[in-house]
């Protein structure tokens, strides 16, 4: 019962967004490349992604588990949702804890340090969204 | 469909923390560290408490006066103290936590020059006198003219900031004991100020806590013994009533 109502609270939130569901377009012309996305996503200081995820990575001894697991999010997901989830995810869900990545829209109180600056470039989303793409099958 | 099962998993790794479910940061750390806090000889925190001791009655200042030479045992005059702070301070007819009311008294009663904040010697004086309410419950000063800064502080807990868009209360309420890499989050209750962080070195207050915490989410801190980290500070002790004070704790 709790299960069915969480579910339908869910897709009622997603489902206004959804003309949002994704970023066909990708943001640079530089194809997305999986191995620099891959060492991005392992770079915790630099992305965070293994803060909050675990996914298939047995070099990371700590790995979050804040977010879902990244394991076969290639299979769940396409490459256009993978998109808008690293530039967004606010965009998919508002009350989201993942940080966008690639957007300064509503943020307050940034460190002068990081002001006006996103926490991955747009190269970087692009490689990112590869490498997550690839995340097919079961956890290795 | 696919999207259910994914928010099913997340709610399963991040138990919120239920209400009057309240669990200090001690409960979650490993038993090695708890160890280090029971035991007062293991526990480096307890060299700043010494050192507070020596201080509490050495005279000071164009007084001259020790601050023992007013307040005399401190066992007695200073139990529960640091339970209730932040207070009321009619001088400044603001609120004031315990480390800057320790700060008037040395300026206004010694006559001796201000102590910085984070200086040694303020660290250690208000270890000592926060020892002084060591395992007693903590129990926010009653002053309904203190009613309106831990407002403030909620609402800056519950707050956005920074370049990661997050609340205090994302983490601390939503996502208290989900694992962030190697850290458990805590509930992020102030039981234990100032503590022994070993990612210190050394020992701080609760405002140096909130500056990690702060930059943590790439937002601009608001400075030790700022208005808003007394607010912050005021919330979260009325949020923590009742627990104990571990004077001094040890933290990750
Ligand atoms: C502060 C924690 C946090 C960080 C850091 C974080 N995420 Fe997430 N992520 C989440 C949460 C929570 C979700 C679940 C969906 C939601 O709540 O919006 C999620 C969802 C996802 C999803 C969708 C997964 C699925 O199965 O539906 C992907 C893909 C993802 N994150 C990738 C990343 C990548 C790549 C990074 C680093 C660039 C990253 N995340 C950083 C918290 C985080
Ligand atoms: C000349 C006397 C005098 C000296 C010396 C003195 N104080 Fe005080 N202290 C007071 C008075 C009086 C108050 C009540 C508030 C006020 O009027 O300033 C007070 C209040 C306090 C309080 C708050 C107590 C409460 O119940 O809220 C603390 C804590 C404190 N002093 C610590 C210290 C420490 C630590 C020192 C030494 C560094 C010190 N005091 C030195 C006179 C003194
Ligand atoms: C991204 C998640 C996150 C956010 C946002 C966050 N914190 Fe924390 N906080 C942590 C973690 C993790 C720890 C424990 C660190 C460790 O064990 O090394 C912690 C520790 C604390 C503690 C220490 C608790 C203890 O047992 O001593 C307090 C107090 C605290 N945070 C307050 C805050 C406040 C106030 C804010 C908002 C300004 C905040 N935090 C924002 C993750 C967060």
């Amino acid at each position: 019962m709790a299960r069915a109502a969480t579910c339908a609270f869910v897709l009622a939130l997603a489902a206004p967004a959804a003309q949002a569901q994704g970023l066909p377009d990708p943001l640079t012309d530089l194809p997305g490349d999986a191995s620099r996305g891959r060492a991005i996503v392992l770079d915790q200081p630099r992305s965070l992604c293994v803060l909050c995820h675990a996914g298939p990575f047995p070099e990371i001894a700590f790995q979050g588990n804040i977010g879902p697991d990244l394991s076969g999010v290639g299979d769940r997901l396409t490459l256009p949702e993978l998109r808008l989830r690293l530039v967004d995810s606010r965009r998919v869900n508002p009350d989201t804890i993942m940080p966008p990545f690639h957007s300064v829209e509503g943020l307050v109180r940034v460190g002068t340090q990081w002001k006006d600056t996103t926490i991955l470039t747009a190269q970087e989303v692009e490689d990112v969204a590869a490498f997550l793409a690839s995340l097919k099958g079961p956890s290795e | 469909m696919i999207r259910c099962v994914t928010v099913l998993a997340i709610g399963l790794g991040t138990p919120a923390a239920a209400a009057g479910d309240r669990q200090s940061g001690y409960e979650i750390m490993g038993p090695e560290l708890r160890a280090m806090q029971d035991d007062e000889a293991a526990n480096p925190g307890m060299l700043w408490v010494t050192e507070g001791a020596a201080l509490w009655v050495a005279p000071e200042g164009a007084a001259n006066r020790s601050c023992a030479s007013c307040h005399g045992d401190a066992a007695q005059s200073m139990a529960g103290v640091a339970a209730r702070y932040p207070a009321w301070n009619e001088a400044g007819q603001g609120p004031i936590d315990l480390t800057g009311r320790i700060g008037l008294c040395r300026t206004r009663h010694q006559g001796a020059a201000a102590l910085a904040r984070d200086s040694r010697a303020l660290v250690a004086l208000a270890a000592f006198v926060t020892r002084q309410s060591d395992g007693l419950p903590i129990a926010p000063d009653p002053d309904p003219r203190l009613a309106a800064t831990r407002e403030k502080g909620k609402a800056l807990f519950e707050t956005r900031m920074g370049q990661l868009n997050l609340a205090c209360a994302d983490c601390h309420d939503d996502a208290a004991g989900g694992q962030l890499a190697a850290a458990t989050i805590p509930q992020g209750h102030p039981t234990g100020y100032p503590q022994y962080r070993l990612q210190w070195e050394g020992m701080g207050g609760l405002h140096r806590r909130f500056e990690n915490c702060m930059s943590g989410v790439r937002a601009e801190p608001f400075g030790a013994g700022s208005p808003e980290y007394i607010a912050l500070e005021a919330f979260l002790m009325s949020r923590a009533a009742g627990l104990p004070v571990e004077a001094p704790a040890v933290r990750p």
